[in-house]
């Protein structure tokens, strides 16, 4: 009885083929990912939904899921995605980066396809740190942090993404969650694409989420949990914005 | 019924998009080509804009309007951009990821000064650039326009050949054809009995005329069925240097197919003259200004498409030839090309006339084929 054991453990349509994943253990990437699967499924819009995933650690998901997807680099998912909206009006669109891509190389095409209220969804994944690159700082780097970029402390000012995008687009849906909780963040993923699908415009979901590599925590769960609940969820506001 | 009309080279373009089917562009403003912009974002408004469906976006930068397109064109819209000098710096990102996975993308570039921002006027410095930029190996066509009717057909023909052969396609031109003025026949290209290859789309696909791991190198593809639908994943990232090495072989393999079916030329005054002009683009109606003025002593060749080179056509027409000028606005761009093409070949003298960013006048010419 393989089959029913699959379905509890993964969202309908996700790529069975492709498993086990890529992404080191503890990383928060797949439970951000089945999130979203566990929303494509609730929607039932396995075959509309086209997929942008980043550079770096999100480039990991090109083949996560039964969805079309396609692997772009350096920041360029969102205006890629905007583009297939564009070209396919009928898309759910989104895009899948981490915070570097959106807020540092892609910022630009992030800040402007919420100006322009592009109907696309886009997810970025915070966790503070350049991952794959090898642990380099981001702009959600929080003060006095070492990284292998700042040896001697990060400096003193960090981007918050929903604030920002809330400021330039008053209409978007705009909503941070975090993966130690799994269920709400099911919820924001439905309401980000429901967004969308509806044709409202802009939706933004900040996710805080663990890199159990660069955070030296790897072989420490409650240390993760630890950095996520005790200290970026307080830092960072979670819920709708 | 055909029409002729008294307009700007930026004017012409923009129709000729439409003319072609085009239904979407994604620009950022620059000049020798911000018109084009203009004219499609009236265009696009307007009530038979909206009854067409068509897309007009002015992009955040360069970076963002090709990714778009690229999105667009992944979607199965047939869409294009228009850009030059440091815009097409910042493009040449886009564009090595739709050489790296076959996607027709459609540029039209208007060349201006170089190197950097230098004037908004015009050169010939962009063809390296547009031919072999990014960091692949310049698998992209590239067709080099000199008047303004070949701005029209030419840029009808572009969208054709990026879709029957799944490369980017650009439309080489430059500051000068961009915003000079006259006159130019207008035509539906269905009138003439040209077809508009049909534009698939690469994400969302119900069904396929060809698999798409056909057309995509197959290491950046990978496709699977479930419940009977096929999901397409496809991947720009690569592990392996196998990989990586299949994915140019494969764009090679196309490509070398591709390529003598393609490949344009022009020859122009008595095929026995002793002095052979090449030039490309406007200079070369300069060079054809020249041998008229200069009694038959000298004859043109004009290569169309830069990339791939007509190197045939090259070998043929240097064959009787005593003296080769070779005339550009730009410091070696198309003569390197031309000199890779004669590698072996025991060739005639050349005579370099290089004008970087600006204008060569028939005199000019003339007096060298006239000291040949």
């Amino acid at each position: 009885m393989d089959a029913p054991v699959a379905e509890l453990a993964f969202p309908k349509c996700v790529r069975l083929e492709s498993k086990p994943h890529l992404f080191c253990p503890g990383c928060g990437h797949p439970e951000v990912l089945k999130a979203f699967g566990y929303a494509v499924d609730a929607l039932e819009i396995q075959r509309k939904v086209a997929f942008g995933v980043d550079i770096g650690c999100s480039l990991l998901a090109y083949d996560f899921f039964n969805i079309d997807t396609i692997e772009t680099h350096h920041g360029r998912t969102v205006p890629v995605m905007c583009g297939v909206k564009r070209g396919n009006p009928d898309a759910v669109a989104v895009a899948y980066v981490g915070d570097g891509g959106a807020y540092a190389i892609g910022m630009g095409s992030l800040l402007n396809a919420a100006i322009r209220d592009e109907k696309i969804f886009v997810i970025v994944v915070h966790n503070g740190v350049y991952a794959m690159t090898g642990g380099q700082e981001a702009p959600t780097t929080l003060p006095g942090t070492v990284t292998a970029t700042t040896p001697y402390g990060a400096d003193n000012h960090f981007v918050k993404g929903p604030d920002m995008i809330r400021h330039v687009n008053p209409t978007a849906w705009v909503a941070r969650g975090i993966t130690t909780r799994q269920l709400g963040l099911r919820d924001l993923m439905r309401e980000g694409l429901q967004h969308v699908m509806d044709g409202k415009g802009f939706a933004f979901l900040e996710v805080l989420s663990p890199c159990t590599l660069n955070w030296g925590t790897i072989e420490r769960p409650d240390k993760t949990f630890e950095i996520l609940e005790g200290k970026l969820a307080k830092t960072f506001k979670l819920g709708h914005f | 019924m055909p029409e002729k009309q008294f307009m700007m080279g930026n004017e012409v373009l923009a129709r000729a998009a439409r003319a072609a089917g085009a239904t979407a562009m994604y620009g950022y403003p620059i000049t020798p080509g911000s018109e084009i912009l203009l004219w499609w974002a009236k265009e696009a408004g307007s009530e038979q804009g909206k009854k067409d469906d068509m897309v007009f976006v002015q992009a955040e930068d360069e970076i963002g309007a090709s990714f778009m397109l690229l999105g667009s064109v992944m979607a199965g819209r047939r869409s294009f951009t228009v850009t030059a000098g440091p815009g097409n710096v910042l493009m040449q990102d886009a564009f090595s990821m739709c050489e790296a996975m076959r996607i027709p993308v459609v540029a039209y570039i208007n060349q201006r000064g170089g190197p950097s921002t230098s004037t908004v006027i015009y050169s010939q410095s962009e063809v390296w650039l547009t031919a072999y930029g990014g960091n692949g190996n310049g698998y992209r066509i590239v067709y080099s326009t000199a008047t303004l009717q070949e701005l029209y057909d030419y840029g009808i023909k572009v969208f054709n050949i990026a879709w029957k052969y799944r490369f980017p396609t650009f439309l080489l031109s430059d500051g000068y054809q961009a915003k000079m003025m006259g006159e130019v026949e207008l035509y539906d290209p269905h009138a003439r009995g040209i077809e508009m290859v049909p534009t698939e789309r690469y994400l969302l696909e119900e069904k396929r005329d060809r698999p798409i791991d056909e057309v995509v190198p197959k290491p950046e593809v990978h496709i699977r069925v479930q419940d009977g639908v096929e999901y397409s994943c496809y991947r720009n990232c690569l592990n392996l240097e196998e990989e990586t090495l299949q994915v140019n072989l494969e764009i090679k393999g196309a490509w070398d197919i591709m390529a003598p079916e393609i490949e344009e030329h022009e020859t122009y005054g008595d095929p026995d003259a002793k002095v052979l002009v090449i030039a490309h683009g406007i200079v070369s109606q300069s060079a054809k200004a020249a041998i008229d003025a200069t009694g038959g002593k000298a004859r043109l060749f004009r290569p169309i498409t830069l990339n791939p080179f007509p190197k045939k056509a090259l070998l043929e027409a240097v064959r009787g030839a005593e003296t080769v000028i070779l005339a550009e606005s730009a410091i070696n761009q198309l003569a390197r090309i031309v000199r890779d093409a004669l590698y072996e070949t025991p060739g005639p003298r050349m005579i370099e006339h290089f004008r970087p960013s600006i204008g060569i006048y028939p005199e000019e010419i003339a007096e060298l084929i006239k000291n040949a």
